[in-house]
């Protein structure tokens, strides 16, 4: 294998470039035109275009990423994970165009790509499964004794569920055999009474639940290595938010059964690669399988961190025909390791994915990984997935692991996008959190977690960071009058005064630098600040009795349109708002004056019409030419003053508009 | 270069009360500037506001560049007399996007902005510092005219700012007008002489004569708009360049005129600028409270100059003055500073070379005065001290670097004159609080003039009156103590500010920036010198 392509983007490609780079393996990658600027672009040895944006005419045309792979030379394809990694064709199609597919046989993702043929396979092999039973009417009576065998092959707690519905209804749950037929019996009169069908299907029901997964890598050469569990039960609109390994509820007992049924699943699809069986499980170590995922997890890095293996060359290992090494297949855990997804979402306004430029994207510190396909600068385009990084912390206990992530999240300095960091600090420092209780319902459960981290007495402090930031930055770059005092004046009138748009209302700061103690007011409060140093990227202040270090980054044409401030106590962003109004944006109103004598042609609007700047009002001829007269701003016009064909000298007022700030 | 090594033991007697006494001054300066910053008093001020207006500082706040330095000139004209502090109308030197200005911006509050002979006095100062120093000059306009009660006073003189403000144009020192308000009479040729005209819809009104004139004159009638206003001038007469819809759009139109310039200074640009290693405001506790008691200019320098570092000049000889060199913000500086107040013969031929050798590598001046004048007495006439002070004034009065001057504290007699007084153009002058200027000090003027009667009542042979000589001799001495005050000379316009001792750096370095927008050049032939 002498060049591998990644058929894939950002963080994952990424990682996959850095880990073939480590064993001397050549990378290309592929790009869609949104993604030409991106940090993976720049890193892959080569990288072949491909026209357009959306997924669907880019990262998952299996034709155009073949070709590309013959364009480059390249001899095998990672598909990453998401886009065409579970694709049994494109995989299939690899093989036929001669490349090395760096994934399971085309086959063991057929029969696991579908949830009904898993599901028969793993019941088949041992693997445990949810088994259910479909109640067609059991108001005939006699099948009671049917209905608690049944039961017995379920399990307690049951539920029973509307086969037909939704929405809860037709929904019991049965905690002891006793409760079975009257249960059955009237989720069916509901089922009945609201979709008009009876049946109903029993169950086992387990909650809270968790969502527990086992990573495992099989070679060619019969070995399958279960690399343990991780715990990814903190998830919104089913998709994961934070994972970890080991689980904080696993037990030895418990892991060595999870681990068997793993590689029971592995070995009956015959598979090979890396891959992930998942199991939903209970707090007291029941699990079923529920699907099996036939390629690297987004989550991957957190098993590195506990077992000190590299995934992904043990994936190019397997591809490359190699068997697993010892240290895989006797893996040993070592600490505990916690990932978040960053995303670029508005938690607060239903996880709403946000695009747009990363003014600042700073994230790190000791103990932490850090997989990301951004930097600062970078674009975040509405396109793909809104992660933008995974953050990983490993600790020697899970509670050292949540905090120096915690820790590392608060510190990041990310400013352009909104992302959901504030909501996954909440999480890893919740009690609920710390004491495990991670259940699949966490974030619905657990209350106060969207509330941003940045509290507004800490916003409107760094308003005053912000403003000293900006006097610093103001004096350093002046053309004259270099060591001046800032904002000096033999006879002060006024403070200076800055505005600033952040989240919520705009804050005035005024203030007055000059010498000995700042005066500073918050929209009209005196603060009382004493300045340590002052610059553009740092400010070293006491505010209310406590010395704090800012960071603070400057945006903008010559760092004066905003400030972005990080702080112990959360971050800021903020814009300055211009005293002065922008060029043209406050025409007065009045009226519009004929340019020269000549006669209207057309007149284009009536009274009372609104109009906006631009709106063509008439058209008047003067000397062989026709002259547009056209609305300096937006208003309503109060007086038409001419008709089509009206002589006019010049300086005639034709047409009077409103002034729409008066209105 | 040498460093000053300061010697002020900031708890001594001597210091504290100094401080005391300074603080106290510096409290009559404040109060006279919030007199000043008050304008036309609470009920105009608010009806100003009212009508939607900023005050005239309020402008010259938004028109600056924030965070740059406004440094105010001449805040306290017209004190001691029946108009307002501060002569309705504010002048100063401030900065937009770089470009040093002088402002001058009418009051409104006071009597609508209207002119006495204090205004113009200010206002003329005002551009002949725009003059001498090619600074641009912007006019914030707001002024009914003259006060005609005052205009036997004001007349005649004032035709000069029309004058000046063409000759700048002539001289390429753009002029401005941004008109905020009224803008009559005699005050239409404001914006009339101005290279650029920026006037505000429905609020700015020039004319030369209103309705009530005009019906008067040619029985014409007319309106405020068809004779003068904004949109009239913008669209029809041409008077005005650009048509604002309020003042913050005057006020960005008058940023945007500066930058169309691409303004170049013509001096050689400062060095970086290094803090002296003492605290300036420990200048308070420096500067004597009794005029009679000498300090130290070295003190002084070490918290002047950048560094403290001085180098100084024949510091065995002549030793009542000290001359050197040194930087002041980035700029290369000579230093004339009085020692110990009298002026002898040695110090007026050691200033005189000095003076010629900064003429010589075009270096500028600054004068630290506090003196007591030139060395009277037998030996000293008859070894010609008249001479060697007219060196002196003649080195002064032919120096051609920029000079600044700063009454510390004494400045009597002809050591005015020879360190660079008034009446010596300096580009700019200032006082600190507890200064005097006067012929000489009040107690020696009045014992000269209880000599003279008494001499003049022998001659006549006719008794002299003890009572009646010690009763006039209080009265003068009382009145010359009123008529050397700092603020007295403020009022008159005869220095360009009282200054807060401890801002005297950084009133050198907005100074010495501003003067290094002409050229900085040195004498290069001189006057002849009587030896």
């Amino acid at each position: 294998m002498q060049k591998i392509l990644i058929a894939n983007r950002g963080e994952i490609a990424r990682r996959v470039i850095r880990a073939a780079r480590e064993l001397g393996i050549r990378t290309a990658v592929v790009y869609s035109d949104a993604d030409a600027d991106s940090l993976f672009v720049q890193e892959a040895d080569e990288a072949v275009r491909l026209e357009g944006t959306a997924a669907a005419d880019t990262y998952l045309v299996a034709s155009l990423i073949l070709d590309a792979a013959a364009k480059v030379g390249a001899d095998a394809i990672h598909p990453g994970y998401g886009f065409l990694s579970e694709n049994a064709d494109f995989a299939e199609e690899c093989v036929k165009a001669g490349l090395t597919f760096i994934g399971p046989p085309p086959a063991a993702i057929r029969s696991m790509g579908d949830k009904v043929t898993s599901k028969e396979i793993m019941a088949a092999n041992g693997v445990p499964t949810l088994q259910g039973v479909t109640v067609t009417d059991v108001s005939a009576g006699g099948d009671a004794q049917d209905l608690q065998a049944a039961l017995a092959g379920i399990g307690l707690p049951a539920i029973i569920k509307a086969s037909a519905g939704g929405g809860g209804r037709g929904m019991r749950i049965v905690n002891s055999a006793d409760e079975l037929l009257s249960a059955v019996e009237s989720a069916q009169r509901e089922a009945v009474a609201a979709f008009g069908n009876g049946t109903v299907f029993i169950e086992r029901y387990i909650s809270p639940s968790r969502h527990i997964e086992v990573q495992i890598v099989a070679d060619a050469h019969g070995q399958v290595a279960a690399l343990f569990e991780r715990e990814c039960s903190i998830q919104r609109r089913h998709q994961k938010v934070v994972e970890e390994a080991p689980s904080p509820v696993v037990d030895e007992a418990w892991r060595a059964k999870l681990l068997e049924a793993a590689i029971k699943a592995a070995r009956a699809v015959d598979y090979r690669g890396a891959g992930t069986v998942e199991f939903i499980a209970g707090n007291d170590g029941t699990f079923a399988f529920l699907e099996m995922n036939t390629r690297l997890q987004v989550e991957h890095p957190v098993t590195e961190c506990i077992t000190g293996l590299d995934l992904v060359q043990l994936q190019i290992a397997v591809a490359r025909g190699e068997a697993l090494p010892p240290e895989a297949m006797n893996p040993t855990i070592t600490g505990h390791a916690i990932e978040v997804r960053l995303c670029a979402e508005d938690p607060a306004a239903g996880y709403l994915p946000v695009s747009g430029t990363f003014d600042l994207f700073e994230v790190g510190g000791d103990g932490i990984r850090v997989d990301t396909g951004v930097e600062t600068g970078s674009e975040v385009s509405p396109y793909y997935d809104s992660m933008i990084a995974k953050v990983i912390a490993h600790g020697p206990t899970r509670s050292a692991a949540a905090g120096r992530l915690a820790d590392a999240l608060s510190r990041a300095r990310l400013h352009g996008i909104t992302t959901n960091r504030d909501l996954l600090v909440r999480i890893l420092r919740s009690p609920e959190y710390l004491a495990g209780d991670t259940t699949t319902d966490f974030l619905d459960r657990v209350e106060g977690l969207t509330a941003p981290l940045t509290d507004e007495p800490t916003h409107r402090q760094h308003a005053v960071i912000a403003t000293i930031a900006l006097a610093a930055r103001r004096a350093a770059d002046r053309s004259v009058q270099p060591g001046l005092p800032i904002g000096w004046r033999n006879n002060r009138a006024t403070l200076e005064i800055v505005e600033l748009k952040g989240e919520g209302d705009p804050i005035k700061v005024a203030y007055n630098l000059q010498r000995g103690a700042p005066v500073i007011e918050v929209d009209g409060k005196p603060v009382i600040v004493e300045i340590h140093s002052a610059g553009s990227e740092l400010v070293d202040a006491t505010i209310g009795g406590v010395r704090r270090r800012y960071r603070v980054h400057l945006t903008g044409v010559g760092g004066l349109d905003g400030a972005l401030v990080d702080g112990v106590g959360g971050a800021s962003a903020f814009s300055v708002v211009d005293p002065l109004p922008a060029p043209g944006s406050s025409v007065p109103a009045g009226g519009l004056i004929a340019p020269m004598p000549g006669s209207v042609v057309r007149v284009m609007v009536a009274e009372g019409d609104t109009v906006t700047a631009g709106t063509p009002l008439l058209v008047l001829e003067a000397m062989k030419m026709q002259h547009t007269i056209t609305s300096p701003g937006d208003g309503v016009v109060t007086a038409l003053n001419v008709t089509a064909g009206t002589q006019v000298e010049r300086g005639t007022v034709l047409v009077e508009l409103s002034d729409p700030a008066a209105e | 270069m040498p460093t000053l090594r300061s010697e002020v033991d900031t708890n001594s007697d001597e210091y504290l009360s100094n401080l005391a006494h300074n603080a106290g001054m510096l409290k009559l300066l404040e109060d006279q500037l919030e007199v000043a910053r008050a304008g036309g008093g609470a009920k105009y001020m608010a009806r100003h506001r009212e009508r939607g207006r900023f005050t005239c500082r309020e402008r010259i706040d938004l028109l600056v560049d924030p965070g740059s330095a406004f440094l105010e000139l001449s805040p306290l004209a017209a004190w001691g007399t029946d108009f307002t502090v501060g002569a309705s109308v504010v002048t100063g030197i401030g900065v937009i996007h770089g470009v040093e200005c002088v402002f001058i911006a009418n009051d409104g509050t006071v009597k609508g902005g209207t002119s006495n002979p204090y205004t113009w006095k200010k206002m003329l100062r005002a551009l002949h510092i725009a003059r001498l120093n090619r600074l641009p000059v912007i006019n914030l306009v707001e002024s009914g005219g003259a006060d005609l009660p005052t205009q036997a006073d004001l007349f005649v003189p004032a035709g000069q700012l029309f004058r000046d403000l063409t000759q700048l144009s002539a001289l390429g020192i753009p002029t401005v007008a941004l008109v905020f308000g009224n803008s009559t009479a005699g005050g239409a040729y404001v914006p009339g002489m101005c290279d650029y005209n920026v006037m505000i819809d429905k609020q700015s009104k020039v004319f030369l004569g209103g309705p009530p004139l005009v019906k008067m004159a040619t029985g014409e009638v007319s309106t405020d708009e068809e004779l003068g206003g904004a949109r009239m001038h913008s669209t029809v007469s041409g008077l005005s360049d650009y048509l604002a819809s309020d003042e913050r759009d005057a006020i960005r139109l008058g940023r945007q005129i500066v930058t169309s310039w691409n303004w170049t200074k013509l001096g050689p640009t400062p060095k970086p600028v290094v803090d002296p290693l003492y605290d300036p405001s420990e200048l308070m506790g420096i500067a004597s409270a009794d005029l009679r008691v000498p300090f130290s200019p070295y003190e002084v320098l070490a918290r002047l100059l950048d560094g403290s570092q001085f180098e100084e000049y024949k510091p065995e000889y002549g030793t009542s003055l000290a001359t050197g060199w040194g930087t002041l913000h980035g700029y290369p500086v000579g230093i004339l500073a009085n020692k110990a107040g009298v002026l002898f013969g040695e110090e007026a031929q050691k200033a005189t070379e000095f003076i010629q050798k900064s003429n010589q590598v075009d270096t500028p001046l600054i004068f630290l005065q506090n003196t007591t004048g030139y060395i009277v007495g037998k030996s000293f006439e008859q070894g010609g001290i008249i001479k060697d002070g007219a060196k002196m004034i003649n080195a002064v009065a032919n120096s051609a670097v920029p000079h600044i001057t700063v009454i510390m504290g004494a400045s009597y007699g002809a050591g005015n004159y020879g360190m660079c007084g008034r009446a010596y153009d300096p580009r700019f002058l200032f006082a600190w609080p507890n200064s005097r200027t006067a012929v000489m000090g009040p107690s020696q003027l009045a014992g000269v003039l209880s000599i003279v009667g008494r001499e003049a009542a022998a001659a006549a042979g006719v008794d002299f009156d003890e009572a009646k000589d010690a009763a006039r001799t209080a009265a003068i001495e009382a009145q010359i103590e009123r008529e050397s005050y700092s603020f007295f000379m403020s009022g008159k316009v005869y220095d360009d500010g009282i200054i807060d001792p401890a801002d005297t750096r950084t009133v050198l370095g907005i100074t010495l920036s501003a003067v290094h927008n002409n050229v900085v050049e040195g004498r290069r032939g001189y006057g002849v010198f009587r030896m």
